[in-house]
């Protein structure tokens, strides 16, 4: 098993050679819904990849890159919705997850009264706001 | 726009709230894979694996010749490293890896990629003009450094071995493994 070492002292997580791994919480649930259920054999991870490289790739053949800067973020780039676009698809296509309850289930999720009790017992560390 | 009202991160929420209720996975799992890639996986593994290839040139060799197999008895977490491949930089030899499909790298080593490794801009224009990009990274590389640009896939994943700083020997372990950045083993960064 990995350990964790120590650095002058401080224990350096790996970010600390870089920004954090996630913008927000939920392009860690996607990351972990994806991984873990490659982990658990649902799909093979090349599959995901594969359905990652279709989404990507629609993108990048509508985009000129020429101009751009490689430090200044790519315009309407958004890594992470192509992510759970490539992980919708396939988890329909495998049929693992119906159309329809998705759309029920997204529905259900966008009529809930703003900081609505969560569903999930994971939730408890996410910040309500209530302040707008 | 809190995080509850945004449209992918409801989306997010709906899937994870149907695989949990289907029996597929908990939300512990998904906490757990989160947890490792946050907190355990990450460019320090990169770091100690190119720090003692500074010191030890057995290792070092080794590291070069097949990259999986001297990784092996490290045991890291991550995947993603099924067949590393570790290229070195020289005075004359500048290294810079990209998956120009979508985002491949060896989680193993570096965790996962940073936001520009993903971008379009990044993805395309290191292959067409490296010297230029490298140059945005605030790599100036003489005209007879010599640029590889080196393509990742689902196959082969790669990292750059930087060159070793001139104090290699006296610096502290410690010290060393934190001169290592996970942008110089990316090859967006030269420190020698």
């Amino acid at each position: 098993m990995t350990k964790t070492y120590e650095l002058g002292g401080v224990a350096a997580p790996p970010m600390v050679n870089g920004e954090l791994v996630f913008d927000a919480p939920w392009q860690g649930r996607a990351f972990g819904i994806a991984r873990g259920l490659a982990e658990r054999g649902v799909y093979a991870w090349d599959d995901f990849r594969a359905e990652l490289i279709e989404q990507i790739g629609a993108f990048d053949r509508g985009v000129e890159t020429s101009g751009l800067d490689s430090n200044v973020p790519t315009p309407h780039f958004h890594y992470y919705d192509h992510f759970l676009r490539a992980l919708e698809t396939l988890l329909v296509a495998r049929g693992v997850l119906a159309s329809g309850e998705l759309v029920e289930r997204v529905h259900a999720f966008e009529d809930r009264p703003e900081g609505h009790d969560h569903i999930h017992s994971h939730e408890h560390d996410h910040h309500h706001h209530h302040d707008h | 726009m809190t995080e509850e009202r945004n449209p992918a991160a409801i989306r997010a929420e709906a899937i994870e709230s149907l695989l949990i209720e289907k029996g597929l996975m908990t939300a512990a799992d998904v906490d757990d894979v989160v947890e490792r890639y946050n907190e355990r996986i990450g460019p320090l593994n990169g770091a100690r694996v190119v720090a003692r290839a500074w010191r030890d040139p057995a290792f070092k060799q080794a590291l070069l010749d097949d990259g999986t197999a001297a990784i092996a008895p490290y045991e890291f977490e991550g995947g993603q490293t099924e067949k590393l491949v570790v290229v070195e930089n020289t005075p004359r030899v500048h290294n810079v890896v990209v998956c120009t499909l979508c985002s491949c790298y060896p989680w193993a080593m570096l965790g996962l990629p940073p936001r520009w490794y993903k971008d379009p801009a990044y993805r395309s224009r290191i292959v067409r003009e490296p010297r230029r990009v490298l140059a945005e990274f605030g790599v100036q590389l003489e005209p007879d450094v010599e640029v590889r640009v080196w393509d990742s896939s689902a196959e082969v994943r790669y990292l750059v071995l930087p060159q070793a700083p001139d104090d290699v020997a006296v610096l502290p372990e410690d010290e060393l493994i934190a001169r290592v950045t996970r942008d110089a083993m990316i090859g967006v960064e030269r420190f020698v």
